[in-house]
């Protein structure tokens, strides 16, 4: 008992002579089905070529245009021969021009030899794919299908349309389930004849003849009446990309065809030498039993399409590029904004690194130079503190700092004197986590040595910046992890205030903060604002402080942060 | 319709005149270029032809011309635009070349835009054209094991005509006239270092193409004026049709949909190495800063050359050196898409 192969051919002429020369030698009757596309003369060239071989034949020659009858008309024509022709064959096999053996034809015939009665069709009932692609599944099988959709799309999609508006629907032929799955199939003598001598296989064709795509559900669905034994598998390895064109095998995919032990692969890029050769050699090993092992090329081939329909998140470059729509902007990474934190405590940085591991940036977006930390003056990426350079494009500087520094957390101060161009990207970030003392900023002021006209143009100046950065985070687009203090707040009970913030940074929390870090001196800060007020500057982003009042770290009055979500 | 709408296709409209006149000047021009050796008569059907102007080439054109045969190139098209140190013998005896010769000047030719333009007219139409200069090598996912044909059929399976192939500014570690390049030579085991991070990218309209600047020469030259970086974003490889234009060099085409190479998500693209930087560059730089043909408001670029011409140090502690082609894929410079 041996195998027989069906194979459809429409390109690539000589590859497929070359692979059905390989099953003819192994022993296994050929029939080869030419697309009527294809020239006469080329036809001609291509059957003379493979005149030589014994056990072939051609079948009589359809159109086969892609999602149409033809495909399964050719695929009748060619069974029939088949089975009329060869005897001896017990298994018919569906193949491409652009199939591949990647095993010995041996131990496919061994393997089918296991499984006499076994028809190895994937065979899934409609309730149960997700597969098709066009928004079409039931309707597959209920509307009619005259036009080409490769050729004709537009009147393809108003007749569905019109097809939908005046509820047409087709009666399904009695006893049939549609069923789908890939056209590549191995299917037995006995239930491929009785699919193809079926009594009622007029009305069935005549059925599927208006369905779309039948290549894929016509013997799917037919094979489910008759198969003694079905395995709803094919033994032809091949995957198709989310838009349902076929993956194509190159060079390079040899190892991984090898260990996926499958018996047969497609599409096999024509000029692929190197796997036409190792394959094709007839290698005289030992019999090799083992099962078809699929996971190694469907987990490349899922993160493939991942990557495709989604991309590398936090990713700008020249063939991605995320303009918000589909949720995907945003940076690689989780990142901290630190706003008032360095003008309240003296030594923030260094008591940071203490408490998380992480060195924080200076003011990244500072109106004179980009502060990395450590006073560097390029990091990662190559990226440099020219602030024109980042001015340029203050969003893409953020992401590819993030992006070029994936893996090591990022942060870094903010405040209104820096660049506000950045304050909308941070702000809708899911991935920024933004803490604010609001009006810290009056502190250096407080304890310059400006003249005080000065500093009251300061404060105006940079209060009304703050209130529209604070605005933009109170939005609703706001997406990051934001909090919101105001100092008079934050001085009652910083470290209450901070250990969450800390937490969220750390990978493994839990850990209670000893030490806060130094506060500056802010004696007389109050009369500080007192006298701003007096002067006709109303500092209200400070909130309250009592002139007077004495400034005491008492974590018993720990107030709940405002948080912003 | 909204305004919206209806001014797009205002602008569709103005850019349709805009592409027919850059193909009415390829047209008027084509009595500059006088045929040296035309072979295009062996170009087959699915040939992939490559387009580029050159000038004092001879160093470059060795490894350049065997990368792109390497990769599958069926034929070149090539202007010589007056070299002097022998490019046009070599090319001309090249068997896979055509040439064309014209002493016009670049820069009024829209920099050998216009030349290249009517060739194209007459010989891509239909065929898969790279548009590159003799310092572009052009790699892209899996180009060592898949030629060139392989990728354009992927292509055209996906039903995309052109594919997107950002500039990498390429430099040794040292100054830049420090090792000495020889003929034939691949340029990056001299130019080994580049910068990973730092473009930057927005949209302009009403072409809808990405513009990329950043790179060393930013880092390096124009840290005070951001604005006249050099630009990065390239689109090189079009499936021609002679109805095309390259509008900029070939930072943009009309019709404008052909500048879609990017999406939401991850689209498939490759890179041009740039070998501007090998050790003639301090030489050219004197030259080029006094026929001031690369620019059209040359003066603006004066500090550039006479910065290049005391041979400066490009690399940087943070410079990451070249290992091929799967580590510019993680680092995000260029994409496989779904093409595995």
């Amino acid at each position: 008992m041996t195998v027989g192969i069906v194979m459809l051919v429409h390109t690539a002429l000589d590859r497929a002579a070359q692979v059905a020369r390989h099953w003819s030698r192994a022993g296994c009757p050929v029939v080869i089905h030419v697309d009527k596309a294809v020239p006469r003369s080329e036809f001609d060239r291509f059957a003379s070529d493979l005149s030589d071989v014994s056990d072939l034949s051609f079948a009589p020659r359809y159109r086969c245009e892609w999602g149409s009858w033809g495909i399964v008309a050719a695929t009748q024509g060619a069974s029939e021969i088949m089975l009329d022709r060869f005897k001896h064959v017990r298994h018919v096999y569906l193949a491409s021009g652009a199939c591949l053996p990647l095993r010995p034809v041996a131990e496919l015939v061994a393997y089918l030899d296991d499984h006499p009665q076994t028809d190895f069709i994937e065979s899934a009932s409609l309730a149960t794919v997700l597969w098709p692609v066009g928004g079409l599944d039931h309707e597959r099988f209920t509307l009619r299908f005259p036009f080409s959709w490769r050729k004709h799309r537009y009147i393809f999609d108003k007749y569905v349309d019109f097809q939908r508006r005046i509820n047409f629907r087709r009666r399904i032929p009695d006893g049939l389930s549609p069923h789908l799955g890939s056209q590549w199939w191995c299917l037995t003598r006995q239930t491929l004849s009785a699919i193809l001598q079926d009594p009622a296989r007029k009305t069935y064709d005549r059925y599927f003849r208006r369905v779309w795509i039948p290549d894929e559900s016509y013997f799917q669905t037919l094979a489910r009446r008759y198969s003694v034994k079905l395995e709803s598998r094919s033994l032809t390895l091949s995957k198709f990309d989310f838009q349902g064109r076929p993956h194509i095998f190159y060079d390079d995919h040899l190892r991984l065809l090898k260990r996926s032990e499958c018996f047969v692969a497609r599409k096999i890029w024509p000029r692929a030498d190197r796997l036409y050769e190792s394959f094709l050699s007839d290698s005289a090993d030992a019999l090799n039993t083992t099962e078809p092992d699929l996971n190694k090329v469907d987990r490349l081939f899922y993160k493939a399409t991942q990557r495709r329909i989604k991309g590398r998140p936090g990713l700008y470059m020249q063939s991605r590029f995320p303009r918000g729509g589909y949720g995907n902007a945003g940076t690689a990474a989780k990142y901290s904004v630190f706003e008032g934190f360095a003008d309240l405590f003296q030594d923030f940085d260094d008591w940071l690194f203490n408490a998380t591991g992480t060195k924080p940036h200076g003011h990244l977006f500072g109106p004179d130079r980009v502060e990395f930390a450590g006073g560097k003056t390029i990091v990662e990426g190559a990226l440099t503190d020219s602030a024109a350079l980042r001015d340029a494009n203050p969003r893409a500087f953020l992401t590819n700092l993030i992006w070029n520094t994936r893996g090591e957390r990022q942060c870094f101060q903010f405040g209104p004197a820096d660049n506000q161009r950045i304050s909308k990207t941070i702000a809708h970030d899911p991935n920024a986590q933004i803490s604010v003392i609001s009006g810290a900023w009056a502190i250096p002021l407080f304890r310059s040595n400006l003249n005080f006209s000065e500093i009251r143009k300061q404060v105006t100046r940079l209060q009304k910046i703050e209130a529209e950065h604070l605005a933009v985070l109170r939005s609703s687009k706001a997406n990051a992890r934001i909090r919101i203090w105001t100092l008079s707040e934050f001085i009652e009970s910083p470290i209450g205030l901070m250990q969450p913030i800390i937490d969220e940074m750390c990978q493994n929390p839990a850990r209670r903060l000893a030490e806060a870090p130094r506060m500056v001196d802010l004696t007389g800060f109050g009369q500080f604002l007192q006298n701003l007020n007096n002067q006709g500057v109303q500092p209200y982003l400070m909130g309250d402080f009592c002139s007077e009042a004495a400034l005491i770290d008492d974590p018993a009055v720990a107030q709940k942060p405002y948080l912003v979500r | 319709m909204t305004q919206l709408a209806q001014h797009d296709l205002w602008t569709g409209y103005k850019l349709r005149w805009k592409r027919r006149r850059l193909l009415f000047r390829a047209f008027r021009k084509r009595r500059q270029l006088e045929p040296v050796i035309d072979r295009t008569g062996s170009i087959p059907s699915d040939g992939i032809l490559v387009f580029t102007t050159v000038r004092n080439e001879a160093l470059r054109l060795p490894f350049f011309l065997d990368h792109y045969r390497r990769l599958g190139v069926t034929q070149f098209l090539i202007v010589d635009n007056g070299s002097t140190d022998g490019t046009k013998e070599l090319l001309a005896d090249q068997p896979d070349v055509s040439l064309w010769h014209t002493s016009y000047s670049y820069r009024l030719s829209r920099f050998g835009l216009d030349w290249l333009t009517w060739l194209m007219i007459r010989h891509g139409h239909d065929h898969w054209c790279l548009t590159v200069d003799a310092d572009e090598i052009l790699i892209y996912p899996h180009w060592e094991t898949r030629p060139l044909p392989a990728l354009t059929e992927w292509l055209d399976e996906c039903d995309t005509r052109s594919f997107a192939a950002m500039m990498i500014d390429m430099y040794p570690k040292g100054p830049v006239n420090a090792q000495r390049y020889e003929a034939g030579q691949d340029p990056f085991d001299v130019l080994e270092w580049f910068d990973r991070g730092n473009y930057r990218i927005q949209m302009q309209d009403p072409l809808k193409n990405l513009w990329i600047q950043g790179g060393v020469r930013a880092r390096m030259f124009f840290g005070d004026r951001p604005e006249r970086s050099p630009t990065m974003n390239k689109t090189p490889l079009v499936r021609w049709d002679r109805r095309y234009a390259y509008l900029n060099s070939t930072h943009a085409l009309l019709p404008r949909r052909l500048n879609e190479v990017y999406a939401e998500q991850e689209k498939l693209s490759g890179l041009l190495l740039h070998t501007k930087f090998l050790d003639t560059i301090v030489e050219k730089s004197k030259e080029e800063k006094h026929r001031k043909e690369h620019f059209n408001n040359s003066s603006l670029y004066d500090s550039y050359y006479d910065a290049l011409m005391t041979a400066p140090e490009l690399w940087c502690e943070r410079s990451t050196r070249y290992l091929g082609w799967r580590q510019m894929e993680s680092l995000g410079l260029m994409s496989r898409g779904n093409w595995i």
